[in-house]
This record gives C-alpha cells, structure tokens and sequence, in this order.
C-alpha cells in the first residue's frame, strides 16, 4: 500500500461534500429550512429596533445593532447547526457504519461537514443579509474586513461547538441529539449578543470573557456605535478560540475511541 | 513468507467484554486467501462482534489480529481500501440515487475510472435501469444489489458479510448468491459471511465455523461437520451446536 493511499485524502472529503450536497437538493424542504428561521428572526429584531429608534435617542444613534447583532448570531448558530445536522443525518440515514469501515478518516470527516456548514450558512445566510439591507437599511457586507473578522471568530466557534456535539452523539447515540439543537442557546445570554457585558453581574462576565462570541459582539458593537474596529478583541477571540478548537477535537477524537471500545458504532440509533 | 501466501485475515485469542457481558471470549481462527468461510451461530453469538472487529468498528478488549498483513485496529488506514461490507442492517443513504450513492463510497474508497467501474458493476448486478433512481424508493431486493454494489464498488480483496440474503425471494437471494460465487472465482476474494441461512452457507462456504457465546464451538468443511455429527443437513448440525448434542439427543 502506498503511503499515498493512507494519506489525508482531499477527494474523501470531496465524497463527502458531494454526499451532503446531494441530499440537500434533493429536498426543498430541506433549502427552505435554511432561509426560513433567519429571515424571520431578523424581521422580527429589525423591526423591533425601528420601533426603538423611534422612542429613543440611544437606540436612534446606534442604528444597526440589534440587525446587525442577530446576523452574527445566526452566523454562531447556524455555523454549529449546519455542522450537527449534517453529522445527524448520517445517524438518520443508518449510514455512519459504512463510513466507519471506509477508509474516512475522522479527520477528513470532520473537513468535510466544516465545508457544508459554510455552505449550509451561505444558502441560509446570504439572501437574508440582503433582506437586511432592503427592510432596514443596514448592510451587513459594508462591515468589510471586520466582518472578515467575526465571521472566522464565529465559526471557529461554531465548528468547535459541532464537532464536540458530534462526538456525544457518536458515542451517546441519537439519545444526545438535543445537545445538537440547544447548546448553542446557552451561548446566547452569556456571549451578550444584544448588550454589553457590562450588563452581567461581575461574577458571570468572568465567564463571559472565557467565551470567543463574546469579544466578537463586543467588536460589533464597538464598530456600530463608536465606529472604532477593536483588532485587539479578534485577535483575543482568535487565541481563545484556537484552545476551544484544539479541545474539541480532542474531546472528539476520545469519544471515537470510546465508542469504538463500547460497540456504539454497531448501533447508531437511541 | 510473501504476502500472497499468508492468510487474509488471522485472529488470536480475540477477545471483546463489554461491562455486563462477554461478546467474544477469545477466539482464535485464520482465513485462507480466496476463501469462503461461513461464520454460524444463535442470535448473541459474538458473529457480528467479530466482523465488527475485523472492520476496526469495535476495539478489542484483548488478543490480536491481522487482516490483509495489517495490524487491526492500528493499521486500519492501511487496509480499509482493500476489503469491504454489506449487510441489510446497516443502510445506504435512502434521497440518493444509486448512481450518487455508487459515485460517494466509489470517491471514498479512491476508485479509478470511476464512471466505467460504476456502469460495469451495475450492469453486473442488474442495476443499469435503477442508477437514476433514488435509493430509498427500490425493492428489498434491488436494495440489496444496490449494497452489493458499494460492497464491490472497490474490487475488495476481503468482502465481510452478515446475512446478505436476510429477507430475499428465494430467487434473488440465488441470484445473489451465484454473484458472490462467481465474484470469488473472477478475483479470488476471500469471504467471511455470518449467516442463518443454512442452505446458503452450504452452498457458498469451503468452511465454517460455528460460535456460541462468543467461543468457536466447531470449526471445519460443511461435509466432515455433517458426517461427524452424524447428520443429513447443516440445519441438523446448527442445532446440534446450538442447543447442545446431548439437549438434543433427550429432547428426541
């Protein structure tokens, strides 16, 4: 066997790729799903700061936030989201025991579903930061090379997120799957996505600051409504979020192992 | 000894315990290269344990084994290209048809010229008509030569299977079973088949070994197993072994 064969396999992951990607055509229910929840959520955040800016002065001069804050929100969930629900659906179609005896490795696995999350994020994401621009005005893209910036943040994040929430479910079987939909939401208070951290009671903003989103919805704020770009939060984010990354995908790679000792691979349902 | 000459797979005092119980209890058994070895046993026999550790699906608690020279499941890496699996309890992708499904696993398993292999093998198993449909919407049995299919897709030299013919019309489960014989012959593959179909493991396997709770109770050619347990079928011989010869004999 050449060493080329055993080797990191950019064409597995393409496999794999093209796996997902044929299943999502092949459902428009599926495609709608992925637009649906962020147009409404940013409806319903946009409108409620129209009516804001309307009865305040503070929120008439921060123009953008609560819009621009729940599109960076969506980018941290649906990031996490599209990398779970692609890993569920090989726990929904029986098929991770064919994957396992393939020569896929874990870390081609995990490449793979991180490149349909960021396609899963831009079908859903795209069209709605166009509807932002239209309903209220508020250009997400303008934010150029900051937005460059919070969107590898929140992703890293998100992916970090993911691939945990997979290895509990590799291991735990789809009895776990809950953890795919809800974590992310013990995220939302404590990465302050609508306020500042300052808000929190000074115990919690300890943790807060242990939390990568937090200095990205910081930055945003700071750049919306002090029009100063804060690199030193990103570049924090981006040092906090290397440790949650590398911790993830160690904590992956042991409840592989475990569930490779525990038999779970044989039975991947509840 | 070159490679060629060694078995395709070898297993020393295997073991898997699990917390509560003991799966496979340290069995030892090799597989000569172009073989077909019938793998027989109750429901909890260790059948599958055993192929799932083969795979490198299932750690070992203790023992050691080698599949195609590599050191499982250290080596996986280095062997999974080569050998393969089908059973009707582990699913193919149901949205997708079957020419996308052949297209992923044929990528995944590094497949050269692979829109010709997967027009040769469909054409082998009768599935040319059903490429462009998806998968989900065939019969049990077009499903099943569709998993053949992905089985074979990579022209394995160690195709592992559990109960390829479980709930089949006695005709297309032949049919499949004459595709198996014929895959041996044309690539010398080696086979390792767990199955409940006494006739089929009759027909396809050169030996077979018998498990019961996770030991190897018996282990030899179909025609010396029924000549020295005295019996006219494997049928006769399974429940010999399953039940205990001396069970039987009282229950006569």
């Amino acid at each position: 066997m050449s060493p080329a064969a055993i080797a990191f396999s950019p064409r597995r992951i393409a496999a794999l790729v093209l796996r997902y990607w044929y299943l999502l055509r092949s459902s428009w229910a599926r495609l709608t799903e992925l637009i649906y929840w962020p147009a409404v959520q940013m409806l319903m955040w946009g409108f409620l700061q129209t009516y804001l800016s309307q009865q305040t002065s503070t929120f008439a001069r921060a123009g953008g936030v609560l819009v621009g804050a729940v599109l960076l929100w969506d980018i941290l969930f649906r990031g996490q989201l599209g990398f779970s629900v692609s890993f569920l659906e090989e726990m929904y179609a029986r098929n991770l025991g064919n994957l396992m005896i393939s020569p896929l490795r874990a870390s081609e696995f995990i490449v793979a579903l991180m490149i349909m999350s960021i396609v899963r994020l831009a079908i859903g994401m795209v069209p709605v930061t166009l509807l932002a621009i239209a309903f209220f005005g508020f250009n997400l893209w303008a934010l150029g090379l900051a937005l460059a910036a919070f969107f590898l943040n929140l992703m890293l994040t998100a992916w970090a997120v993911g691939i945990l929430v997979s290895g509990l479910v590799l291991r735990n079987g789809l009895g776990a799957e809950t953890f795919a939909w809800s974590i992310m939401f013990l995220f939302l208070p404590l990465t302050c996505v609508y306020y500042p951290v300052a808000v929190l009671p000074p115990w919690l903003q300890g943790f807060a600051w242990g939390l990568p989103p937090t200095y990205v919805f910081e930055g945003m704020r700071a750049l919306l409504m002090a029009h100063t770009f804060r690199a030193d939060l990103m570049i924090q984010a981006l040092v906090l979020n290397a440790g949650w990354f590398a911790a993830a995908i160690a904590a992956f790679l042991a409840l592989l192992a475990s569930a490779r000792r525990n038999g779970s691979l044989m039975q991947t349902g509840e | 000894m070159d490679a060629l000459s060694q078995p395709a797979v070898r297993a020393d005092r295997l073991a898997k315990v699990y917390k509560t119980s003991t799966a496979v209890a340290g069995i030892s058994f090799s597989l000569a290269r172009g073989s077909i070895t019938g793998l027989l046993g109750g429901n909890g026999a260790g059948k599958t344990t055993t192929i799932a550790m083969l795979m490198g699906l299932v750690t070992p608690t203790s023992g050691s084994m080698r599949v195609l020279g590599a050191e499982m499941p250290r080596e996986r890496y280095h062997v999974l290209q080569r050998m393969n699996f089908e059973s009707p309890y582990v699913e193919m992708p149901m949205r997708l048809t079957v020419r996308q499904n052949l297209r992923v696993f044929g990528m995944l398993y590094g497949v050269p010229h692979l829109p010709e292999r997967i027009a040769a093998i469909a054409a082998d198993l009768d599935l040319t008509e059903l490429l462009d449909r998806p998968t989900g919407k065939l019969s049990a049995g077009q499903k099943t030569r569709v998993a053949l299919a992905k089985a074979l897709i990579n022209t394995p030299e160690l195709l592992l299977l559990d109960e390829p013919t479980a709930s089949l019309d006695p005709d297309t489960a032949d049919w499949i079973r004459s595709h198996l014989e014929r895959y041996r012959d044309r690539h010398g593959a080696t086979m390792l088949i767990a199955s409940h179909n006494m006739a089929e493991v009759e027909r396809l396997c050169d030996r077979v070994i018998f498990m019961k709770r996770g030991r190897i109770e018996d282990d030899d050619t179909p025609a010396r197993l029924r000549e020295r347990y005295r019996r006219d079928t494997l049928e006769e011989v399974f429940l010999d072994v399953a039940r205990g010869r001396d069970e039987q004999e009282a229950a006569r």
